[in-house]
C-alpha cells in the first residue's frame, strides 16, 4: 500500500512507572482515606465497596497467531480468552494472580500485581515475535470491587447492561457506560463485580457508588 | 432507544453505547491527483439523505470500539441489518445503486452513480 518504509525499531523504549521507594504511590482515591471509613463507618449494608489499588495494567492489541497464542500463554500462565465478552482469571501463575479480559476481537486486558507489570512488559518485548501493541496503562486507570447482596441494584442504577445472571454469568466481561463514564465491568460471582476505571473519574465515581448505595447501605473494606 | 446488535461483541447493546459516523460505502478515489475538483468534492462534502433505506457506518465507542454497518430505515428507524466492515449488505434498496457504490474503478462520479440509480429507480 505505502510507499514509505518505515525502519523497524530494534528495541521499544519501556519505563518502570512504579514510583521508587522514596516516593509513595497513591491511589486515585487516596483523599477519600478509604482505610479510616473502613474501619469506623458502617459494617453492614447492602453494598460493599473496595479499591484494588496500584495494579499493573496492560492493554495488549494484536490479531495472534498460534504461534503467538503459545507464546502469550507462556508469558502468562494463562491462554488469551478468544471468545467475545470471557475473561480468564488464575490465582496461582509463576507471577501470581493474572487476569485477562476480552476488550475487543484485537484487544485484551491483563491486569497483574503492580510490582509485576514492568518486568512482564519487558519480557514480552523480549519473547514475544510477531505484530502487536503492548502499552502500560496502570497509571492511568484503578480497580474497584463491589460485591454484596444488592449490588445488582446498585449497578442496574448505572449501567445500560442487562445483569441477569443468565445474561451476564460469572466470567463475562462487557466494556460499557458506568454512569457516563467508561468502565470495564466483569462478573467475579453472583454478587461481586470488578469495575475498571479511568483514574481521573475515581473521584466521580466513588461519589456515584455512594449515592446509589445509599438506600442499601454501603460498607467500605480494604484490599 | 434503539438496541443494537454489534457484530464483534456478538449481542445487544444499548446505543448510548454507540456513535452513528455518517454514510457508509463511500469509496475514495483511487487517483486523487486525477480528480477534478467537482468530483473531490463529491466524495469530501456531498452525502445521501434518502427516505428509506439508508447505510450508515457506526462505532461501538463504549464497547469494542470497533466500526460495523447498519442498514437503516430513515422513515421508521427500523434497523434492517448490521454487517461488518467489508461485507455487503444483502438489504438494499435498489441494486444498481448499491453495486456502483462498491464499484471502485468506476470512472463515473457519484453523482453520475446517483443519477443513473435514480433513472433506474423509476424504470
Amino acid at each position: 500500500m505505502s510507499d514509505v518504509t518505515v525502519e523497524v525499531m530494534e528495541k521499544k523504549l519501556v519505563t518502570n512507572q512504579r514510583p521508587t521507594d522514596a516516593i509513595v504511590g497513591e491511589s486515585p482515591l487516596h483523599h477519600a482515606d478509604l482505610a479510616s471509613i473502613a474501619s469506623q463507618g458502617p459494617q453492614e449494608g447492602g453494598v460493599h465497596f473496595c479499591e484494588h489499588k496500584l495494579l499493573g495494567l496492560l492493554t495488549l492489541r494484536c490479531v495472534p497467531l498460534p504461534q503467538q497464542q503459545e507464546e502469550i500463554e507462556s508469558l502468562l500462565g494463562v491462554a488469551l480468552p478468544m471468545a467475545p465478552l470471557t475473561s480468564v482469571t488464575k490465582d496461582d501463575t509463576s507471577i501470581g494472580k493474572v487476569s485477562v479480559r476480552w476488550v475487543g476481537p484485537d484487544e485484551w486486558l491483563i491486569i497483574v500485581p503492580g510490582d509485576e507489570a514492568f518486568d512482564l512488559e519487558t519480557r514480552f518485548f523480549e519473547t514475544l515475535s510477531g505484530h502487536f501493541s503492548l502499552v502500560n496503562i496502570s497509571g492511568g486507570s484503578t480497580v474497584f470491587d463491589v460485591s454484596g447482596d444488592q449490588v445488582v441494584s446498585m449497578l442496574k442504577k448505572s449501567i445500560p447492561v442487562d445483569l441477569h445472571i443468565r445474561e451476564f454469568p460469572v466470567g463475562k466481561v462487557v466494556s460499557t457506560i458506568f454512569a457516563k463514564s467508561g468502565a470495564i465491568v466483569c462478573r467475579l460471582g453472583e454478587n461481586q463485580f470488578e469495575l475498571v476505571v479511568r483514574r481521573s473519574f475515581a473521584d466521580y465515581l466513588w461519589l456515584w457508588v455512594q449515592d446509589a448505595s445509599r438506600e442499601y447501605g454501603l460498607v467500605v473494606k480494604t484490599s | 432507544m434503539f438496541y443494537i446488535y454489534c457484530p464483534h461483541c456478538c449481542e445487544h447493546r444499548e446505543e448510548e453505547e454507540f456513535h452513528a459516523a455518517g454514510q457508509a460505502h463511500i469509496p475514495r478515489p483511487l487517483d486523487p491527483d486525477a480528480c477534478t475538483d467537482k468530483e473531490w468534492g463529491e466524495y469530501m462534502y456531498f452525502r445521501k439523505n434518502p427516505r428509506g433505506i439508508h447505510h450508515e457506518l457506526w462505532v461501538h465507542s463504549a464497547g469494542c470500539r470497533k466500526f460495523f454497518n447498519i442498514t437503516r430505515d430513515t422513515q421508521t428507524y427500523e434497523i434492517k441489518e448490521v454487517y461488518k466492515i467489508g461485507e455487503k449488505p444483502s438489504v438494499v434498496a435498489n441494486a444498481v445503486e448499491v453495486q456502483n457504490s462498491h464499484t471502485q474503478n468506476s470512472s463515473k462520479t457519484p453523482l453520475e452513480n446517483t443519477l443513473e440509480s435514480q433513472s433506474g429507480a423509476t424504470l
